[in-house]
């Protein structure tokens, strides 16, 4: 035992004497977490969050968030001398006067992106292998808490500098309030404190950017991580995984040096793309004043989708009895939104109603064994990138010689048509790829060697899978599709009888599966 | 054929295989100085980027191919950072690939629901509990309580009044006027016909009387783009037509969309566009929305000269500019 080790049990039987918790932490530092890559794409937001707290705190002590007028005189040259606020001249100050403020600036952008980044594809990693089922339904709801409130928290946070670009977006954020029926003159006005942009604005969002929204953040991922120690981590099928167990490594030591290295990494990565990639060049933009802008006018990504659902919209308002009703911007900007996020949030309760499953799952779904909800997803998918692409259409037409009119008709019609088509064509993938399994545990795989038979004949030599294989391709289930009648048995109709029909409706659609083989299918080919 | 699948189960765990590092020593210390090269890499990067900080002064540039003229302060203190990050987290997590115990482990995993009795008994006493306040049999006390906590909801509400004042007619309004001069944007400098040329642009804000101070807020409203075109161009109404001035038309700068500033105009074709949404209003026919979500035309301006030949506005705007709100009534 080195000086080390003994120092460490030194530390343990303090800690132990103080709190009593000797049997309670030794459970826990000798937890086991199953290992798989896309588990680190929710601990890439994890340490996005820390890095964003990190350079966000260093950001605060020199920026000014403060719409007050004042006459440029820094280190900047091309913007000496011209008015602009506090905010965007602390921001100026901070890039081009304090040692290592670009960097940190840069770094707390880039992270804000990849936060985003990972939290989507968390999500879909979650929702395309089935984790968000029972038991897990409370960490699904506190996830599509967090991706909304992320994109909030994002927008604020680029707003914050005051510059033409973010001006402009905000102008558009006071349009959507605006537009609300009866209250959104006035709720714009409170907002503001006054007509658009007003001097209150740029305080205001600072305090729910700096203070508000990271302690919610806060609250919201310790239960999220919580749960995940709780509950224990889902684990993907395969040999020796089962239903009643975790297969992986210990928390100490292996999974603290993993995910704590995984922190430098993602920390280490995120500084790499600061220091020489550029982001925001908020000096090159100018102060913001609402009469002017500059062409290309983009938002950051996880906004794009919200901007090119506007770009799309019909221009439709309705003007009766003295009032006027702005479609052209509350369906793309609240009510698509709106139907979007609860969609997805209901998203468990609604599969397990459609399955009629009530039971814990703790093994992963591979997504082609659940083909009705891997074409859903993609379908969403299929929605979403086509209003994000028209949300650069201006970019993509400058970029690729088209006409805004072409991308923008392409997006209109591609976004009612292009996602029943891609449901479609997702679920006919899915239902391929079980016929593929099916041929490789039932004929193995094509071995590439040849063979010529006594009477001429060449056949491929096909070698049976591994015993770890054929369990991993046929362990999953096939539920039977839900018996419900609209009429009970003495031919009564039942109550409730057209949603029993929709209920079966979507039950049969679940359950269309290719059947897997199992070992009846197997002898009969042997005896063949 | 023969298959040696004989049926289709679990057949548990693999085999421990064993690393290089777990069964050669030699393999093992070379993997012990590998993790200690990252550690020590890392060490560099961190006294690259204290360097930086004290000796590459802020102002220094740099050619980088690719990045082209970079901020070389910026560069080096990045860089450094990024490497001494990443150097220890490529070390600690190499030392937990190859020289921590990587068996793989099985651990127990219970239903999470309780056990029947001990739920049972949890429901029973949380009906047994809301039995005891009497929830299910006092409604007068459950209708009050439920009406003070809604009353009470409505406290901080009424706090956030005084965020804004009421709006009024302040959406309504501008400060534009009848006589009141077109002044140039930058420049604050009242306009003559003969300062357009046709095909011009110029944005223009209204002068405001002695004392009042221009805000954003006032310029968010006031900002009016004037084109000048051939007068036989226009294909508008004899009442529009006489709101122009020799050629020249005014228009709110202010998208009807959402408020963004319509600043890009084709010389071309006549199209006005609004970066932000792509909304086109075609200039000779009283920027008409021709394309794009905006659901109205821009505003028009209806100007004329002074005595002293200056462009002045006939008159306010006849409907409110900017985005479209509730007590819009056209």
């Amino acid at each position: 035992m080195t000086a080390r080790e003994r120092a460490l049990g030194g530390v343990a039987n303090y800690v132990d004497e103080r709190t009593g918790a000797a049997a309670w932490m030794k459970k826990n530092l000798t937890k086991v977490f199953p290992d798989h890559w896309s588990f680190m794409l929710g601990e890439v937001a994890l340490y996005s969050f820390i890095i964003l707290l990190l350079s966000g705190t260093f950001l605060t002590f020199w920026f000014d968030p403060s719409q007050r007028e004042v006459l440029y005189e820094g280190d900047y040259q091309p913007l000496s001398g011209v008015k602009m606020s506090a905010a965007y001249a602390s921001t100026l100050h901070i890039s081009f006067d304090i040692r290592g403020g670009l960097l940190m600036r840069q770094i707390h952008h880039w992270s804000a992106l990849l936060f985003m980044v990972a939290i989507v594809a968390h999500l879909l990693r979650v929702f395309f292998t089935g984790a968000f089922r029972k038991p897990r339904e409370f960490n699904w709801l506190i996830g599509v808490g967090l991706v909304t409130l992320g994109i909030v928290e994002g927008f604020l946070g680029y707003s914050l500098p005051d510059d033409l670009l973010s001006g402009t977006g905000i102008r558009i954020a006071e349009a959507i309030l605006q537009a609300i029926p009866v209250v959104g003159t006035y709720l714009a006005f409170f907002a503001f404190g006054g007509a658009f942009p007003g001097e209150a604005f740029i305080p205001r969002i600072f305090t729910v950017h700096v203070l508000l929204l990271p302690g919610i953040f806060l609250a919201l991922i310790t239960v999220h991580l919580m749960l995940v120690w709780y509950q224990k981590h889902t684990q993907f099928p395969g040999p020796g995984r089962t239903e009643k167990n975790v297969v992986g490594y210990p928390l100490m030591p292996v999974y603290m040096a993993k995910a704590g290295g995984f922190f430098f990494i993602v920390f280490g990565v995120t500084a790499f793309l600061a220091a020489v990639a550029s982001i925001n060049p908020i000096w090159l933009y100018g102060p913001y004043t609402p009469a002017q802008i500059s062409a290309g006018s983009q938002p950051d990504w996880y906004m794009g989708w919200l901007d090119g659902l506007v770009r799309m919209s019909p221009p439709i308002e309705t003007h009766a009895f003295g009032h006027t009703i702005s479609w052209n911007i509350l369906i793309p900007g609240l009510i698509v939104p709106g139907i979007l996020f609860t969609g997805m949030a209901l998203y468990p309760f609604l599969e397990s109603w459609m399955t009629g499953d009530k039971r814990e799952h703790h093994l992963l779904d591979r997504p082609r064994n659940a083909p009705n909800r891997t074409a859903l997803g993609v379908m969403s998918l299929t929605f979403i990138l086509v209003t994000l692409l028209n949300g650069g259409n201006d970019v993509i037409a400058t970029h690729f010689s088209l006409t805004i009119n072409q991308i923008m008709w392409f997006s209109r019609i591609g976004v009612l048509v292009l996602p029943p088509i891609a449901f479609v064509i997702t679920k006919r993938l899915c239902l391929s790829l079980q016929r593929a399994d099916r041929d490789v545990v039932l004929h193995g795989t094509e071995s590439g060697r040849l063979l010529l038979l006594p009477h001429g004949e060449f056949v491929e030599v096909h070698e049976p899978i591994s015993p770890e294989k054929a369990w991993t391709l046929t362990q999953h289930e096939q539920l039977p599709a839900l018996e419900l009648s609209s009429h009970d048995s003495h031919g009564v109709r039942r109550p409730g009888g057209l949603k029993n029909r929709l209920r079966r409706r979507m039950s049969v659609a679940t359950v269309e599966q290719v059947p897997k083989p199992d070992s009846e299918d197997l002898k009969a080919i042997e005896h063949h | 054929m023969s298959n040696e699948i004989e049926r289709l189960s679990d057949p548990g765990l693999p085999e421990h295989q064993h690393r290089a590092t777990d069964i050669d020593p030699v393999a093992e210390k070379k993997a012990e100085r590998q993790v200690a090269l990252y550690f020590a890499l890392s060490a560099v990067g961190t006294i690259v980027f204290v360097y930086s900080y004290i000796f590459v002064p802020i102002t220094s540039f740099v050619f980088v191919p690719i990045l082209g003229s970079t901020n070389t302060h910026q560069l080096l203190l990045g860089l450094g950072l990024a490497f001494s990050l990443l150097f220890i987290g490529i070390g600690a997590i190499h030392w937990a690939k190859q020289l921590m115990p990587d068996n793989e482990v099985i651990a127990e995993r219970h239903e999470l629901r309780s056990p029947k009795d001990e739920r049972d008994d949890f429901v029973a006493t949380v009906k047994e509990r809301a039995g005891a306040a009497g929830l299910g049999r006092r409604s007068l006390i459950k209708r009050s309580l439920g009406l003070s906590l809604g009353l009470v909801g409505l406290a901080p509400l009424v706090l956030l009044r005084d965020l804004g004042p009421l709006p009024a007619k302040q959406l309504e309004t501008t400060n534009w006027a009848k006589g009141v001069r077109l002044l140039t944007d930058p420049g604050d400098r009242p306009i003559k016909a003969t300062d357009l040329e046709v095909g011009a642009v110029a944005q223009v804000l209204p002068e405001l009387g002695a004392g009042v101070e221009r805000t954003l807020s006032s310029i968010g409203k006031d900002a009016v783009l004037l084109i000048r075109l051939r007068p036989e161009e226009f294909r508008l109404s004899a009442e529009r037509l006489s709101w122009t001035y020799q050629g020249i038309i005014a228009f709110s700068k202010i998208c009807s969309h959402m408020g963004c500033a319509v600043a890009l105009y084709e010389q071309q074709t006549k199209h006005l566009l609004c970066p932000c949404h792509q909304s086109t209003f075609d200039v000779p026919q009283a920027a008409k929305v021709i394309f794009g979500p905006s659901a109205r035309p821009l505003p028009q301006l209806a100007i004329t000269v002074d005595k002293d030949g200056y462009l002045v506005a006939q008159k306010p705007f006849n409907e409110p500019v900017g985005p479209s709100f509730w007590e819009r009534s056209s």
